[in-house]
């Protein structure tokens, strides 16, 4: 106990003393939170709009009111002509445009047709697809309103409700992503690299032929590790529950204990790394191609696994960080009762059974 | 008992290749026994048998009284090691590598400090007390490495080419260091590639493709040979070997 209290120590101190491990571990993890939080967002907010009013009737006035007053966009143009509209966009003074034909009211009160364009730069397809979106309701949604709309029995309005994220906030998503990059970062890339760190120096030998016990070098190597990713994951939620108003639904206890199952995965997988790899930079190599750039891709946190080539969503189930975003999400966000997540569960605590079980049979075998 | 290491027939095959070849050979307690050999000949293997970190194939060993097969953690306890990377913690200072180590040991903390003084004064390392290992010369750390591995006062310290890349004046003070542990009463056990340091030794043994082919006071194998240095009774028998040096 006190040989293992005495290695601790010493691992902390090795942390400690590298800038560059402290930056990676401490300023990394608020660092993407602010990132994906305000620059990497999906989310429409202020967006530039221009108006195109041929027909400058009462309707239209409200129309464009409306849209001008809503979070998502502002008002920046009154066009005259479509020439103007062109080079507006080749400005970029604006990302969509709305057009209301002459006679807009008119044509709709009594021909039960007006036209409305709207014009979106679709340079970046993703998001003008979403413009698009977010204009089409606004502009259903005041028709109905205004009781103007179209008077036709067969009409029918699609009526979208967006559930436990209503206002589509992009945070909801990535700050589970976050919180699984991070600790597969810090618990099985850190891990790995601290490992191996002292197989390539020479000191794991000099280690190994003095009395300690190894499991009393394994548990002193991921200890500190496994207290700076609980800080960590404390970190992230308070910068998303205070600064990014996400908010926390779920029960904290089933939230921290899912976090531990993680942390514990993360932590097979890292000590798993290192028996695999002899110098630190496979061990890098090796957890950033096989568990970093998967778990960003293929998690679920940027793009959906629905929707993926079925290669790739095959990869995806066994990525740690997919069953644990999935699972978080769920908690965190849906507030959902435990026994709703108990798949994901299950399946953590395999993964994490079976890579210390492979990673313990690889150490005993390496000091054969 | 007067011998602190005692080896019989001690064999290491790694699949087909037989590193350690059915080896005999015993270390008298306060000897320096110097293990020469070739790259690949098997020393660094034969070696890391004797400290318990690999189990032999065959054969049996005894350190410091304690068998290599069973009683593991026990040699681990009475001996010290010094590989032939330097393997000290470089973002560590000096008196903490001093203190880890010794902590392992299972030495206590009143005794650690006590005797980190008096090293530190013999060693005339008491201004770099705090200083980071990574600061220090190569020679200083070297130095620094064997009075680490030698601190808790083994039975036996092995010392795998210590003087490795290291120039020749820190050499000399190296091996007046291998002196005054004998003289504390550590037995030496080392492997060397440095021919002029076989000289220094109580007894030498050469090894050759896994085989102890030559084991002898340094005079008396020169003698055998017909040579004047054991530069010349080491090539005499490195010709012979079939193995290719890795």
């Amino acid at each position: 106990m006190k040989q293992l209290l005495s290695f601790t120590k010493k691992e902390f101190l090795h942390i400690f003393r590298d800038t560059w491990t402290m930056m990676i571990i401490l300023v990394l993890p608020v660092v993407m939170m602010l990132l994906f939080g305000y620059a990497v967002t999906t989310e429409i907010k202020n967006t530039n709009i221009g108006v195109l009013d041929l027909s400058k009737d009462e309707l239209s006035i409200k129309i464009i009111d409306r849209i001008d007053k809503s979070e998502y966009f502002s008002l920046k143009k009154n066009y005259s002509s479509f020439k103007e509209v062109e080079s507006s966009f080749r400005r970029s003074e604006v990302g969509v445009v709305i057009v209301f034909d002459e006679n807009f009211s008119e044509n709709l009160l009594h021909l039960n047709n007006a036209e409305i364009q709207v014009i979106a730069d679709a340079s970046d397809p993703n998001s003008a697809k979403t413009l698009v979106n977010y204009v089409s309701n606004i502009i259903a949604q005041s028709l109905k309103d205004l009781n103007k709309a179209p008077q036709s029995n067969y009409q029918i309005t699609p009526e979208l409700k967006l559930l436990y994220n209503p206002l589509m906030k992009s945070s909801y998503n990535f700050v589970p992503g976050v919180m699984g990059f991070i600790i597969i970062l810090v618990c099985a890339m850190m891990t790995s690299i601290s490992i191996v760190r002292e197989k390539e120096r020479g000191t794991m030998e000099l280690l190994l032929a003095s009395p300690t016990k190894p499991i009393v070098i394994i548990i002193s190597k991921v200890a500190p590790y496994f207290f700076i990713s609980i800080i960590n994951i404390i970190t992230i939620f308070f910068v998303s529950y205070f600064i990014m108003g996400v908010p926390i639904n779920g029960n904290i206890l089933w939230i921290s204990l899912l976090c531990l199952i993680y942390i514990f995965v993360s932590l097979s997988l890292g000590i798993l790394i290192s028996t695999i790899a002899n110098t630190q930079l496979i061990a890098l190599v090796v957890s950033a191609i096989l568990l970093l750039m998967p778990s960003m891709l293929l998690s679920g946190m940027l793009f959906s696994v629905e929707s993926m080539p079925v290669v790739l969503r095959g990869i995806a189930q066994i990525m740690p960080a997919k069953w644990f975003i999935s699972a978080i999400r769920k908690l965190i966000i849906m507030g959902v009762d435990l026994k709703y997540v108990l798949k994901e569960l299950g399946v953590l605590v395999f993964m994490g059974v079976v890579f210390l079980t492979i990673s313990i049979k690889k150490f005993k075998k390496r000091l054969e | 008992m007067d011998e602190v290491i005692v080896v019989k027939n001690l064999t290491k095959r790694f699949g087909g290749f037989t590193a350690v070849d059915d080896i005999s050979f015993e270390v008298r307690k306060g000897e320096i026994f110097g293990f020469l050999g070739a790259n690949g000949a098997g020393k660094t293997t034969a070696m890391r048998m004797l400290c318990g970190l690999s189990r032999p194939t065959s054969g049996d060993a005894l350190v410091a009284g304690f068998d290599i097969r069973t009683e593991s953690e026990k040699i681990k306890a009475n001996i010290g090691y010094m590989s032939q990377k330097f393997s000290l913690y470089e973002d560590l200072k000096v008196w903490e590598n001093i203190k880890l180590f010794a902590g392992i040991y299972g030495m206590k903390k009143k005794e650690i400090a006590f005797k980190t003084d008096i090293l530190l004064k013999e060693l005339g390392f008491v201004s770099e007390k705090d200083t980071f290992v990574k600061a220090l010369p190569l020679g200083w750390k070297q130095k620094l490495a064997f009075s680490v591995a030698i601190f808790h006062q083994p039975k036996v310290v092995f010392l795998d080419e210590p003087t490795g890349g290291v120039d020749p004046i820190t050499r000399r003070l190296f091996w007046e260091m291998i002196y005054q542990a004998v003289e504390r009463g550590i037995t030496v056990f080392v492997t060397t590639h440095y021919m002029d340091e076989a000289e220094y030794c109580d007894r030498v043994s050469i090894m050759v493709d896994g085989r102890i082919d030559a084991l002898d006071t340094p005079k008396r194998l020169k003698e055998k040979f017909k040579a004047n240095s054991i530069d010349e009774v080491f090539y005499q028998l490195a010709r012979k070997a079939e193995r290719k040096a890795d």
